[in-house]
């Protein structure tokens, strides 16, 4: 991922974007070929050619279509995985706009764009997922399974994706110039930011809830009614990692695109974040315990399942947890930026072992993964991440557009 | 002496009888509770259906006593799969790619799957563990009390009927598979190899093609060794208690599905344990749904209280940072005047 981004870098690296447009096209091709966009592009054809066989072929044609196990890589990490992450939206809003930390406000476009893509992509990966993409409106519009918590993360997804577009739409008409729409669109930021906290803190958790229907499939490890309230804490963790994560990664690669502000605002805001999370995981920590002790299952934990269980709460739980702490004590703007990856990857094991490793863990033969299925995923993420690409290097995200320059929120 | 027997039974089962009652009503004044919170948020807010707690579905199974159910007495079944082979008959399913009559299929445990379509029910092959003799095992849908599919389906594809069959109606299906993971039989087969319109396959209990033309469920009218009864399910479980009564060697006392998750429409009685045959054993007696509807009926709470909580976070600190900069403000004026 890194590697992949660090050639975006490369690429852009001073060019600025009026250039482009006096390109012939000829030599605009061959400005687009740089070695990370070739690579980019044989995954996302990979990607596309296996989905077009998912959409003429079925499911089964490219998945290991399990009866007993259903949901597979598209849903554990599209969506269980990617929901958590996108987080970064509602969290970022919530602690400039409501809680009023100014001092946070370069990174929330940053936050906001990176939230309504995660969704946006999480729905991308359901419509690939569902069996009949297009009946996707119909616990909307047709028939209402209202004792279904997917029913409730359905409504809130939607409603979410909606709320998300319209806190990112002031970038968008910046960048169209459109300035009564963009003064309309402003003034919604409060009431957007508090709708998506509702939204947010019930679809989080009830993705979490879903599996609270089958404690005799869930390993008894993961399986808490704690569920919804872990889930909900640890996309908060999740959201905030991906906004330090990604600011590296933009000032790293996308360092034309931002302007003076954004840049040296970073280490301050890093640091600030990095405490932040070091509380939720703790607190996070901290729960996990309380549900083990719960259903006290102590002694789960010297059996293969429990080793796994320890690997994820203390490699990816506490020891985050505590790197953060040193990191933004000692100001130590590397170890922060470090540990956000430790613990989005610490994020995405866990949302993998409820939503596969620990689900069906009694079945006597279990499959885990399907070359097919992550060939698709990962040519669906690196699609997310050129659109992210060029949104960033086209919209005033990582900077104010000349117009506003004086405005303040 | 035989009458006597009967009576002792029915005298048997009077606490569990009487025990069930009082556990509905207790659960319906609860729900009553839950759905009043429910209506009141309602009040407030347009879009409530989101939060409301399940309407009582249990409740109303409760008022169903005269549902029809099944009971396998699997001491009986031999392992032929007529069972099979009438069930592939009266759904119109695809003609099977071994016969029906050959038994190489037990070499491996089955189940009911989609991506073939020949049955929605299998037997499986054990072993007594004491004799080592075969024990036949039939599976298909439970019908639960209280169905974990049908309360876990975002679309209501799946329904419980009042009389008893747990039915799913492809019309609104998403193809979510949720009701796959929902269910602890493992019993709901998906259609992953069909792109324009796959299906969820499973078990009807026969209800639209033979029970609302008042014949028995296939299955149940073909066996040839009455190892399956139709019936009200309130009758079947007696009929259950008093063969396990009258052959305490023969039968084990346990009546699977009875109370096993709440209670599911399809009932066994059997000569080992049912572990021994892959049934779920740690199931407990308590309804799926009820582990989500908790969670659900928080829903509203958060939609009624998040807006005043974080409109009044935000008020304080607009509040705050406005008398900070006042602050600063006079601060500077004064600083001037000096």
């Amino acid at each position: 991922m890194s590697e992949y981004t660090k050639q975006i870098g490369a690429a852009r690296k001073g060019v600025p974007e009026e250039a482009t447009q006096e390109l012939t096209m000829p030599q605009y091709l061959k400005k687009l070929a740089t070695p990370f966009n070739i690579v980019a592009g044989i995954i996302v054809l990979v990607g596309l050619g296996l989905i077009v066989v998912r959409y003429t072929m079925g499911l089964g044609a490219v998945t290991s279509a399990s009866q007993d196990q259903p949901w597979g890589l598209f849903l554990n990490i599209g969506l269980f995985s990617g929901v958590p992450l996108s987080a970064s939206g509602f969290v970022l809003g919530t602690v400039v706009f409501i809680f009023g930390l100014k001092h946070y406000e370069p990174v929330v476009k940053n936050a906001v764009l990176l939230g309504f893509l995660g969704y946006l992509f999480a729905v991308i990966f359901l419509l690939i997922d569902l069996g009949r993409p297009w009946r996707l409106p119909y616990p909307m519009a047709v028939s209402f399974g209202t004792t279904s918590v997917l029913f409730l993360v359905a409504w809130h997804v939607a409603l979410y994706l909606s709320c998300q577009f319209l806190e990112f739409v002031p970038s968008l008409f910046e960048w169209a110039g459109w300035k009564v729409l963009r003064r309309w669109t402003i003034k919604l930021t409060i009431g957007l930011t508090i709708f998506g906290i509702m939204l947010s803190t019930l679809h989080q958790s009830a993705l979490g809830a879903l599996f609270l229907l089958a404690p005799g499939k869930l390993h008894p490890l993961w399986y808490t009614p704690y569920l919804p309230v872990l889930f909900l804490n640890s996309a908060i963790a999740g959201g905030l990692c991906l906004v330090i994560f990604v600011t590296y990664l933009t000032r790293r690669f996308l360092k034309e695109q931002a302007d003076a502000e954004y840049l040296a605002s970073i280490d301050k805001i890093t640091l600030g974040l990095g405490k932040g999370v070091s509380l939720v995981l703790i607190t996070y920590f901290a729960v996990k315990i309380i549900a083990l002790a719960h259903g006290n299952h102590w002694s789960l934990l010297n059996t293969t399942y429990g080793y796994w269980y320890l690997v994820e709460i203390l490699g990816f739980v506490l020891l985050p947890g505590i790197l953060f702490a040193l990191g933004s004590r000692s100001k130590n703007v590397g170890l922060v930026q470090f540990t956000a990856l430790l613990t989005i990857i610490g994020v995405v094991i866990n949302r993998i072992n409820v939503s596969l490793i620990a689900l069906n863990w009694q079945l006597p033969e279990r499959e885990f993964f399907d070359l097919r299925e992550f060939l698709i995923v990962i040519g669906v993420i690196t699609i997310e991440v050129l659109v992210y690409r060029w949104i960033v290097s086209h919209m005033p995200i990582l900077r104010r557009h000349p117009d506003y320059e004086n405005e303040h929120e | 002496m035989e009458k006597k027997l009967d009576v002792k039974t029915t005298n048997k089962c009077k606490p569990r009888s009487i025990l069930s009652p009082d556990l509905s009503t207790v659960k319906i004044s609860r729900r009553g509770f839950l759905k009043g919170n429910a209506a009141l948020a309602g009040a407030l807010l347009l879009w409530d259906a989101l939060g409301e707690p399940a309407k009582g579905l249990a409740r109303e199974i409760n008022g169903w006593p005269d549902r029809y159910g099944m009971l396998t007495d699997l001491t009986r079944c031999f392992g032929c799969r007529i069972c099979e082979k009438a069930c592939n008959k009266a759904n119109d399913l695809e003609p099977p790619a071994t016969p029906f009559e050959d038994k190489s299929v037990f070499e491996e445990k089955r189940r009911v799957n989609a991506h073939t379509n020949e049955t929605y029910t299998v037997v499986n092959r054990y072993a007594d563990p004491k004799t080592g003799e075969p024990v036949y095992r039939k599976v298909q849908c439970n019908h639960c009390a209280e169905p974990a599919c049908a309360s876990a389906c975002p679309v209501s594809a799946l329904k419980k009927s009042p009389d008893g069959p747990v039915l799913y109606n492809e019309n609104l299906c998403i193809g979510c598979r949720y009701c796959m993971t929902a269910c602890p039989f493992y019993v709901p087969a998906f259609e992953y190899f069909d792109a324009g319109s796959p299906a969820i396959r499973k078990c009807s209990m026969c209800y639209t093609r033979r029970i609302s033309k008042g014949e028995v469920p296939a299955c149940a009218s073909e066996c040839p060794v009455e190892a399956i009864t139709f019936g009200k399910r309130s009758e079947l479980i007696k009929l259950a208690r008093e063969k396990i009564v009258r052959n305490p060697d023969k039968y084990i006392d346990h009546i699977y599905g009875e109370n096993e998750f709440g209670g599911t429409d399809w009932l066994y009685i059997s000569g080992i344990a049912f572990e021994e045959m892959d049934f779920p054993s740690d199931t407990g007696t308590t309804p799926l749904p009820e582990f989500t509807r908790e969670f659900l009926s928080a829903v509203p709470l958060v939609l009624v209280m998040w807006p005043a909580l974080f409109g009044g976070v935000y008020l304080f600190s607009k509040n705050r940072s406005r008398t900070a900069e006042a602050g600063t403000e006079n601060t500077k004026k004064e600083g001037n005047q000096s």
